[in-house]
């Protein structure tokens, strides 16, 4: 009889820690998105160009090899198939259409929680645990627009582009394979990745990677500046923050795919 | 200037403020000691409102801070300079660009000016060659000292000083506990200092409060404070080397 109740009791302490946990997180954005407005203003211009240059231009790197990849291998896994019936040249719509629908923004999406997010929740959660959140407060700098504003703003701004660049790096990968192990010339299988992928593939697609944006840097800084612990403490927000952006990013992008496409 | 009133707070199950009531005057250095976990680090949080209390009345400078808007809150706060325990400069930033943080965000002052301004608190505070560097690179003490002039740099009436001498060598201890002095007197500021250290209290203080379990067990100038009859008091002066009859004896402010 004791046993059940616990249980009855742990479960429902934890559903009443996720939703303050959520409150909170919705909380700290909604004043972050009211200080969009002084993005670019004297006191916070230098921030915010230092977290779009870090979003942007450091992880071009790593999206580059693996929109390259990602291109690749689905060019490789359809041509293949294709192959079969004699309609290998289609690979290049098949390419265009997954890669602007659903794996720029995905591909994008994971890199950006995995090596971005990261970072945000695990250098927040420091200044959590070394008193520097707390000493911005007693100095009066609110945390939400000294440092989440700007990381919002970066990667609200980055990860379209960033899908863009991914877009067209996997469709250029797709393109390689085509021409050197599927016999597809490149004049035919651009022809294809143009002819069938529509604007609102694109849109869509943008769109998605926008609120991707948003939900990274929620669930990063959030993460990071609810760090307690010291060094452990960062560690278990750097894991969580990863964990759960992956989570709401699948989740999210399958509602946004169903509510446009069905 | 600071007044609590049966203030209370509880961390899990941990009673760590038990009705806790004193008062700090303005221009006091006041000191409270105490074994880890008695509640001092909490009892300065409390003031500045980085923690709320469950009950009890806390007042600065005549006004009731429990229950303040945000806005007010930071009308509070701008009265006070905090010194953390770990210093909390912000780590990407330059010294010199830390303790000019809080005049770029809150005044309209020339840029020439705040740098003019920020040289002149570092040159006080010994630190005139460490500006261009970042905070990785300077020892613990030169950390402290530019916390300590971010902390002065908007004129506090009253500076928090949580653990200022931890983890640092005896020299810069007593440098630090001398910038403390200097405080007071040459700047009039109110200080409430945080330590466990009986040597450094007792040089700095004009009253020394120490806390045990959550409860005040002793509240006294440090020449009342060496004498004290309370087990407890008694205790930590021994385990401190400090009595009434040894180095102590005749024991005067400085």
């Amino acid at each position: 009889m004791g046993i059940p109740i616990r249980s009855a009791e742990r479960i429902g302490q934890r559903m009443l820690t996720l939703l303050q946990n959520t409150g909170r997180a919705m909380f700290m954005l909604l004043e972050a998105i009211w200080f969009v407005q002084f993005a670019f203003s004297k006191r916070n211009r230098h921030e915010t160009v230092g977290q779009l240059y870090i979003t942007g231009i450091k992880s071009l790197a790593v999206i580059t090899v693996v929109a390259l990849f990602t291109g690749m291998i689905l060019a490789l896994q359809t041509g293949l198939e294709l192959r079969r019936y004699g309609q290998e040249v289609f690979i290049g719509s098949a390419v265009a259409i997954s890669m602007i629908r659903e794996m720029g923004p995905f591909m994008c999406g994971q890199i950006i929680a995995a090596s971005v997010g990261s970072a945000i929740a695990a250098q927040l959660g420091t200044m959590a645990v070394s008193e520097e959140i707390s000493a911005l407060e007693v100095m009066s700098i609110n945390p939400n627009r000294f440092l989440v504003m700007p990381r919002l703003v970066a990667l609200c701004v980055m990860m379209p582009v960033l899908t863009v660049y991914t877009n067209v790096l996997g469709v250029l990968g797709g393109a390689v394979v085509g021409a050197t192990q599927l016999g597809v010339s490149v004049q035919a299988y651009m022809d294809n990745a143009t002819r069938f992928a529509e604007n609102k593939d694109l849109y869509v697609g943008l769109f998605k990677s926008f609120i991707f944006g948003i939900i990274i840097a929620t669930v990063a800084c959030h993460q990071g500046l609810m760090t307690t612990e010291g060094a452990v403490g960062v560690g278990k927000a750097t894991r969580r923050s990863v964990i759960i952006s992956f989570l709401v990013i699948l989740v999210v992008g399958y509602i946004i795919t169903r509510l446009f496409y069905i | 200037m600071i007044r609590f009133e049966n203030v209370t707070k509880t961390l899990g199950s941990k009673k760590v403020l038990d009705g806790v009531n004193f008062h700090v005057g303005a221009g006091e250095t006041f000191v409270v000691v105490g074994l880890s976990g008695a509640g001092k680090s909490v009892t300065l949080k409390h003031m500045i409102r980085l923690m709320e209390s469950d009950s009890g009345t806390i007042t600065i400078d005549g006004d009731v801070i429990n229950d303040l808007g945000r806005h007010a809150l930071q009308i509070m706060r701008s009265k006070f300079g905090v010194l953390f325990q770990s210093a909390a400069l912000l780590q990407w930033m330059s010294v010199r660009d830390n303790v000019a943080l809080p005049l770029r965000e809150h005044t309209k002052m020339p840029e020439k000016d705040i740098l003019e301004l920020v040289d002149e608190k570092l040159e006080l505070l010994g630190l005139g060659d460490a500006g261009d560097k970042f905070p990785s690179d300077i020892s613990g003490g030169m950390q402290k000292r530019a916390g300590l002039a971010r902390a002065i740099i908007m004129n506090p009436k009253i500076v928090l000083y949580d653990e200022p001498t931890s983890g640092l060598d005896p020299v810069t201890s007593r440098l630090i506990d001398d910038l403390i002095i200097d405080m007071r007197e040459k700047l009039g500021i109110t200080s409430v200092v945080v330590t466990h250290d009986l040597h450094s209290a007792l040089s700095i203080g004009s009253r020394i409060m120490m806390l045990h379990q959550g409860r005040i067990v002793e509240n006294a100038p440090p020449e009342d404070f060496v004498r004290s009859k309370n087990a407890t008091v008694q205790s930590f002066l021994e385990s401190q080397y400090i009595t009434k009859k040894g180095k102590w004896e005749g024991f005067s402010h400085v």
